[in-house]
């Protein structure tokens, strides 16, 4: 199968793109890359995903497929004798979905939200931060069972679900000049960071903080910061 | 293969999912019914994250989340699949049950709790998404292929409660002019024998919300 049967359409800076990505490294399989361009949505873009015209987009044989978690589970069935990212049984499958499904209904809207608000309003998202944290603190200690990734010995579905966001959290941190993440209360989880940042798969793929930043700069809703 | 349980109230648009597709594989489970008003140690104890129902325990171990659920019994059970074995085709009915979930249940939610002067466009939104999951049932008798599947089953919990959320919010979402494919699919889905058995209907969830005097949350519901 050619590189060019496959192609996603994304962006350096989409934590949801990254997950793609890294499901592909841990697979091995060659993709092109369409880098979407900020503000301008491509033709190609609106016409594979005329639903909701957000990437990720993945193009399989000419076949769309968007939303990032579920481009993972294909990518996974598809690839199916390439290393597992969801794992074989159904109990600890449904663990990971559910988890997945709370780092993208709670934690990452959370951890968004500091982005937006100032004074009291980010006082509350800080807090709420925290407590989303606590949360995933003690979904790693049920899904991880004292390995290194909350798959286990490797970085599985899960990990890219949750460690896509690390961008966000460190690009928060600085420009709000606020600890989000506190790794004395949560060492377990800011091991699982430094593995899942290192991992060959992940390897590159996290936007590097300060040009994360620069982007951030770009998006509208900000207060002004100083 | 174990002791089944579904923590569920039974007029819950999630709940209903789940027992549609134990009774459609032919898994024996034991029901329990939650009151929403006073959670039980029991909920709490096997939904401490979100405190919610519909929560499935199979041997002692907890499962939540409506479509977390829904695959766990399709790949625990693996008689009378309910998703395509294709993954592309998997993956579409897993995209339109997130629409489902996301757009056309949250849009309807929110047209039923809008202000006065935001109600018009909230209205609108919302059958914006329900036209959109029209056009994508066309004239289908089933949504997954060619039995009743796991999007069936999904997009059932919509029409009855649509009727609930119109009359609670005062608005009127739905028409079978405006959005005659759910119409049509929805009158052959209620016809079938175990669907029919175990629907919320929308005059139940009035009654409900009227001597509860709750204000539901939609999640409860």
């Amino acid at each position: 199968m050619g590189k060019s049967d496959i192609k996603l359409i994304g962006s350096w800076a989409s934590a949801f793109t990254t997950r793609v990505r890294i499901a592909f490294n841990i697979k091995n399989v060659e993709y092109e890359h369409l880098e979407e361009v900020l503000g301008k949505k491509s033709d190609l873009l609106l016409q594979s995903n005329p639903v909701h015209k957000k990437f990720p987009v993945l193009l399989h044989d000419g076949k769309p497929l968007p939303e990032s978690l579920i481009i993972v589970q294909y990518i996974d069935e598809v690839w199916s004798s390439g290393p597992s990212i969801l794992p074989a049984d159904p109990l600890d499958r449904a663990l990971e979905r559910f988890w997945a499904a709370y780092v993208d209904e709670k934690f990452f809207p959370s951890l968004k939200l500091v982005r937006v608000t100032q004074g009291e309003q980010l006082a509350a998202a800080v807090e709420a931060v925290g407590k989303s944290f606590e949360v995933m603190d003690g979904a790693f200690h049920q899904c991880s069972k004292g390995n290194a990734f909350f798959g286990g010995e490797r970085v599985g579905y899960l990990d890219i679900a949750f460690g896509c966001t690390l961008a966000w959290l460190r690009a928060l941190e600085k420009i709000v000049g606020v600890k989000l993440f506190d790794e004395v209360k949560h060492p377990a989880l800011a091991k699982w960071m430094d593995s899942f940042c290192s991992d060959p798969a992940v390897e590159g793929l996290i936007p590097e903080t300060d040009r994360f930043i620069e982007f951030l700069k770009l998006l509208p809703g900000a207060p002004p910061r100083h | 293969m174990g002791e089944v349980k579904v923590i569920g109230a039974s007029l819950s648009l999630f709940c209903c999912r789940i027992e549609w597709a134990l009774k459609l594989k032919g898994v024996e489970y034991e029901y329990i019914e939650e009151d929403l008003r006073n959670k039980s140690s029991i909920l709490l104890q096997y939904n401490p994250v979100h405190k919610k129902v519909p929560v499935l325990v199979h041997k002692g171990k907890p499962v939540a989340e409506s479509l977390v659920i829904l695959e766990y019994i399709d790949e625990t059970w693996k008689q009378n699949p309910i998703l395509p074995a294709d993954p592309f085709e998997k993956s579409v009915v897993r995209f339109w049950s997130r629409f489902v979930d996301e757009k056309c249940v949250v849009g309807a939610w929110a047209a039923c709790c809008a202000q006065e002067h935001e109600k018009e466009e909230a209205i609108k939104s919302a059958q914006e998404s329900l036209g959109i999951l029209d056009k994508q049932i066309e004239s289908r008798k089933f949504l997954g292929g060619e039995k009743l599947g796991f999007l069936d089953l999904v997009v059932g919990s919509l029409p009855n409660w649509l009727e609930f959320i119109e009359e609670l919010g005062g608005i009127k979402l739905v028409d079978p002019e405006k959005f005659p494919s759910l119409h049509a699919w929805a009158q052959n889905f209620f016809e079938i024998p175990i669907i029919k058995e175990r629907t919320p209907m929308a005059k139940d969830l009035i009654n409900y919300c009227k001597t509860s005097g709750l204000a539901p949350n939609k999640k409860q519901v």
